[in-house]
This record gives C-alpha cells, sequence and structure tokens, in this order.
C-alpha cells in the first residue's frame, strides 16, 4: 500500500505493510532469512484487514468509496473491456470530460460504455471536473446510448459521482433538463442497460446515467439522494455531521439492496477495491456477464417494460410498507 | 433539495398589528410591501399583492379551484400516505414531521391528483402543494404522480401537473431519487400513446422534480417570477464562491435560455391551458 491517501482507519494495516516492505528489501540486501518474520507480519496484516473492513460504518465505507486509490470507471474498461474506442462530445455544445463514453468488446461481445470519470491528479481534475458532469455531459451520454441502441449494442454505465455539478453555466444551459431527458429517454431504449454503482452514487448526477434494467453496486460505494455533508449542512446546519447523516440516509449498498434499489452487491477484496483492481474488476465483470446473459435473449420491446417495471416497484406507501426493523438495530432516538 | 428560505423580516412585519378594528383571519400584511390585504380581494387577485405584486404561494385548493370547471374535481389516491422506510430520525422522527405537517395544513401529501374538467376537456390533474414538507416529493409524491399518468393512458387523457417543490424529500432518502426514474417511465410510456403532458411550474420548482417530470412537459408552461433549476441558489453560492446574477435561475431567465415554453399570469393561466388543450386535441376547430 503507497501512503498516497491512506485512510485514518487503514493506518494499522497500512504501518504493519511498511514494516513487511523493510524487512523484504533487508532479506534481500543483507541476505539474511526473515521470512518467517515476514509471513507472521502478513498474517498480521490480513487479520487487522479482515477486522477492520469487516465491520465499516457507513461514514467510511464513504471514505473508501471517495478512496484517492480507488478504481475509477477507466480503470475498470482497462481491466475488463477489450478494444476500447472513446468517443466524445454532444453534437451541440462540448466535450464534457467528466463523463467518459465509448465501445469496446466485453468478452467479445461489443458494447457501449458511459461512466462518471474522476481524475486521479490535480490537473486531470480540472479536466474532468472531478467527475461532476455538466448538461453536455448527459447530453452526450445520451447520444452515444442512442448509438448503442441503433446497432443493438448493450450498454453499461458505471456511476461515480458526487453529483451534477451545481454552476451558473450549468444552470444556464439546463442541468436538470438534461438529466430528466436522460431519465426519461433511457426508458426507451431496446437494449440492455446495466448500472453500476462502482463508488459515489451522488443523486440526480448519478441517476442522470442511471436507469438500466439491472443495478449492480460495488460493496463499498454509496447511493444517496444527497451528500452527507449536504443533508448534516440541511439538518444540522454542520457539515461535520455527516457520519449521523450517512448513518440515517442508509446509503450503503447492503442497506440498498434491503430497500430493494440495487439488485446486487458485488464484493469487494477485503481491503476495499484500491487495494486489488483486478481482483475487483474481474467480480465486477463476472456480475455483468451473469446479468447480461438473459437480457440479451430478450427483446426490444421486453427489455424496455422490464426496465420501466423494475423502477415503477420503487418506493414504499401506505398500500405497500417496509418493515424498517431491518434499521432499528442503528437508530437513535 | 429543498432549499429553506428564510424570511424572517417578511414574517416578523406579517405580525405586526393589524388596522385596528378588523378581524385577524379577513386581512393579512403583504410581507413584501408591508400592506394590509384583504384576504378576500387577496384571493379574486389570484394571490398577487395588489400593490407590489408579492406573489403568495397557493395552497393546492386554492390552484384547483382556480384551474378545473367547478366542483369538477375528482380526487384519486386521497388515503395514500407516506411512511417511514428508513427509520429516520433528525431533530424529529419523520413519523412524527408527517404528523405535524398533515394535521397543519390538511393534507395527506405535497400532491393531490385526480380527473376534472377543464373548458370541457376531461383532463388529468395534479397539483402540489408547497405547505406539505417543501412541496417534496418521496415515495407517495411519485406514486400519485405514475398512478395519475396510468389513470390518463387508460382513459387516453392529457395530464397537467401544476409543480411546486424543494426537490427530492431527503427523509425517504434514495427512495425519493428513485422516484425521478418511476415517474419519468410512465411519462414515456404515456407519450408513447401520443397523449399530451403539459407542465406548469410555480415558485419554486427545484431539483429532483425539476429533474423529472416539470421539465419535460410536451409543453413547460411557469408563472413569472419563478424560481426554477436544479441546485439550489445557496449550494450554487457555496460552491463557485461568487454572487449569482440578477434574475438567475427565475422563469424568464429559463425562458431566454430556451427551457421554458411560455411565461403565464395566474389570472390568464385557466384560459391559456384550455385554449393550448383546445389547439392540441380539436385540431380540426371546435
Amino acid at each position: 500500500m503507497a501512503e498516497f491517501g491512506v485512510l485514518d482507519f487503514e493506518r494499522p494495516i497500512y504501518e504493519v505493510e511498511q514494516k513487511v516492505a523493510e524487512l523484504k528489501k533487508m532479506m534481500e540486501e543483507e541476505g539474511l532469512d526473515l521470512s518467517q518474520k515476514i509471513e507472521e507480519l502478513e498474517n498480521r496484516a490480513d487479520e487487522l484487514r479482515r477486522e477492520i473492513f469487516s465491520n465499516l460504518d457507513p461514514w467510511q465505507r464513504v471514505q473508501v468509496a471517495r478512496h484517492p486509490r480507488r478504481p475509477y470507471t477507466y480503470d475498470f474498461v482497462k481491466l475488463m473491456i477489450t478494444d476500447f474506442v472513446e468517443v466524445h462530445g454532444d453534437r451541440l455544445f462540448a466535450d464534457d470530460k467528466a463523463i467518459l463514453a465509448g465501445f469496446g468488446r466485453l468478452d467479445g461481445q461489443t458494447v457501449c460504455v458511459v461512466g462518471h470519470q474522476k481524475g486521479r491528479t490535480t490537473k486531470e481534475n480540472l479536466m474532468r471536473n472531478f467527475g461532476s458532469p455538466h448538461p453536455e455531459g448527459f447530453r452526450k451520454a445520451l447520444r452515444i446510448m442512442r448509438i448503442a441502441d441503433k446497432f443493438n449494442i448493450p450498454i453499461l454505465t458505471f456511476l461515480d459521482s458526487a453529483g451534477a455539478y451545481p454552476g451558473i453555466e450549468a444552470e444556464e444551459r439546463g442541468q436538470a433538463e438534461a438529466i430528466a431527458k436522460n431519465i426519461k429517454e433511457m426508458h426507451n431504449l431496446g437494449v440492455p442497460i446495466i448500472i453500476n454503482v462502482i463508488g459515489e452514487g451522488g443523486s440526480g448526477g448519478a441517476l442522470g446515467i442511471g436507469v438500466g434494467n439491472v443495478v449492480l453496486i460495488l460493496s463499498n460505494a454509496y447511493y444517496s439522494v444527497i451528500s452527507p455533508e449536504g443533508c448534516a449542512a440541511i439538518l444540522w446546519r454542520d457539515r461535520a455531521e455527516a457520519p449521523e447523516s450517512s448513518r440515517i440516509l442508509r446509503i450503503t449498498a447492503r442497506d440498498l439492496l434491503k430497500l430493494g434499489v440495487v439488485d446486487e452487491v458485488v464484493q469487494e477484496p477485503l481491503g476495499g477495491a484500491h487495494t486489488d483492481y483486478e481482483a475487483s474488476a474481474k467480480a465486477l465483470k463476472e456480475a455483468i456477464l451473469g446479468h447480461l446473459k438473459p437480457l440479451m435473449k430478450m427483446g426490444r420491446r421486453k427489455l424496455i417494460e422490464h426496465r420501466r417495471e423494475h423502477f415503477r416497484k420503487m418506493g414504499y406507501t401506505s398500500e405497500n410498507p417496509f418493515d424498517n426493523s431491518v434499521f432499528v438495530d442503528t437508530r437513535t432516538v | 433539495m429543498a432549499e429553506k428560505k428564510s424570511r424572517k423580516s417578511s414574517s416578523q412585519k406579517a405580525q405586526q398589528s393589524p388596522k385596528k378594528g378588523f378581524p385577524a383571519d379577513l386581512w393579512l400584511k403583504c410581507p413584501k410591501c408591508g400592506e394590509t390585504l384583504f384576504k378576500k380581494e387577496l384571493g379574486r387577485n389570484f394571490g398577487i399583492c395588489e400593490h407590489c405584486n408579492y406573489r403568495f404561494k397557493l395552497s393546492s385548493n386554492e390552484r384547483i379551484e382556480m384551474l378545473a370547471d367547478e366542483a369538477t374535481f375528482k380526487e384519486i389516491d386521497a388515503d395514500l400516505t407516506p411512511v417511514d422506510p428508513l427509520a429516520f430520525v433528525d431533530r424529529l422522527k419523520y413519523t412524527d414531521r408527517l404528523k405535524q405537517v398533515q394535521e397543519k395544513t390538511g393534507l395527506t401529501e405535497a400532491i393531490r391528483t385526480g380527473i376534472a374538467r377543464m373548458g370541457g376537456h376531461d383532463v388529468a390533474l395534479g397539483v402540489m402543494d408547497f405547505q406539505f414538507i417543501g412541496g417534496s416529493m418521496g415515495s407517495v409524491v411519485g406514486e400519485k404522480v405514475t398512478r395519475l399518468f396510468e389513470t390518463a393512458m387508460e382513459k387516453k387523457l392529457p395530464v397537467l401537473i401544476v409543480s411546486t417543490s424543494g426537490g427530492a424529500r431527503m427523509q425517504e432518502g434514495i427512495l425519493s431519487l428513485m422516484q425521478m426514474a418511476k415517474t419519468n417511465a410512465v411519462i414515456a410510456a404515456h407519450d408513447e400513446m401520443g397523449l399530451l403532458f403539459l407542465s406548469i411550474c410555480m415558485d419554486p420548482t427545484m431539483a429532483g422534480v425539476m429533474a423529472s417530470y416539470a421539465s419535460i412537459g410536451d409543453l413547460n408552461i411557469a408563472e413569472p417570477g419563478a424560481l426554477m433549476g436544479f441546485a439550489g441558489p445557496r449550494v450554487i453560492k457555496e460552491t463557485i464562491r461568487q454572487e449569482l446574477p440578477e434574475g438567475f435561475q427565475r422563469t424568464e431567465f429559463m425562458l431566454e435560455r430556451g427551457f421554458v415554453d411560455l411565461i403565464c399570469e395566474r389570472a390568464e393561466l385557466r384560459e391559456k391551458l384550455i385554449l393550448l388543450l383546445d389547439l392540441f386535441l380539436k385540431p380540426k376547430g371546435k
């Protein structure tokens, strides 16, 4: 593990791993046999990882979802998709680099890829606006998805954005309209659409490319109507209360599964997706292929109806209540 | 998300003592210009102050009365009420917050839906109410909008929705966000049948409601000066750390940018909507 971006609660693991690295170096340079000590420490690191990561609270998961070393859309594309060709622009205004779009092959099958793209460096983040799209990003996404629809190519979207960008130009160019239109038009596409929440599922900015036949989520990703900080600012006028709001909003993968908002939680490697990109991509790819197979057999009309029906069921009312006792263990009274 | 408007100074003004001798339930004070207004007259003027044009927020009942042919509104799903799927507690339990607002407003939720007649046309009419948790959309609002479109599809009717909302309801979390996908799915189906959807935006229509059904009418109509947008002005100001231009996100701004088809005063709204219904539903003339 590199020092860059180590989270507070990861530090005990990081320290043991540093020690292992030192011993390995010593062994190499000085010819001492330290293999037993190394093995002990590696076991200790595994133990710590299990201890820490099997009990993450919602706020810690948000930290993992935002981890600066977390795999982003393009990392998954590189590990999952062959022959990838990126395409650009909404043919109306600009190319929004907060959205990555293109075509490639998944296990031989041509697929369309659309996803939020965060930057790894400051320079890249300025270019990609930290993965927060402007309206032209959503319009670019829809344009590309319509090409996929024309050629019967299934669509994979990757959700990883803190939210659609709240700025003057974004409003001037119709942020709300762009999102609303995408949500409606994704309900009209006659091809399989698989949504993958890989990091931050930030509200309307996520849903703007989030309407699919199946919604998958990585185990440390989150999906929320508002950022924990934004919620805390409204409820308690204090963004520092974000750990509490991240708990009461029920935004973790497991809670979303209970609420029927996602279809499957894809397990990340024990220390989080950032500790093993290959294993994360492999797990996600397998899940995608598992869901894609039956969808590929559905006709165009059936796919549209299946998708609309999927969202028709969302929500709970007096006629269709939800047993919230599943959340009672974490409730403050 | 819903933004709280601070109208401290205005509400203080409104609480000052009235002209002596008038029973308090007959008058109120304009929060903008401070003039005393008679409720009856204010009602005749569609809730607009005759002195300064301040626009009072109307209740869903008032709007239904303004729009529908007299006594033709037949409500559907009136007994569909919200539940608390997340076991949500902030300063108040969500269940208590709901009880309070239901008692205060006499409403069950932030939208009323039904079938009505307008200028002789049968229409499916949904009217939001800002008094109910800022007109926010949770599962019930999403469900009622969805069922309204489904009823309209069965009966082959146009849908008119009068929106006023701060956005998705935080207290129902992700389920509120999902209502955006649910409502837009049924709008896609209604659209496929070649049926008309008129979206009418009142002050304010924001965030999750603006980023779903309110933005995608065949025509988007709005009252003058209504705040319409995705992110609230306060959030934008905090993000970009600069002042927002005059009139930002108001109806006129939105029309200039190409997102509103027409601006319509409250007093002319009913007639204009009936004219549009005539034009679209009776293309060969009356």
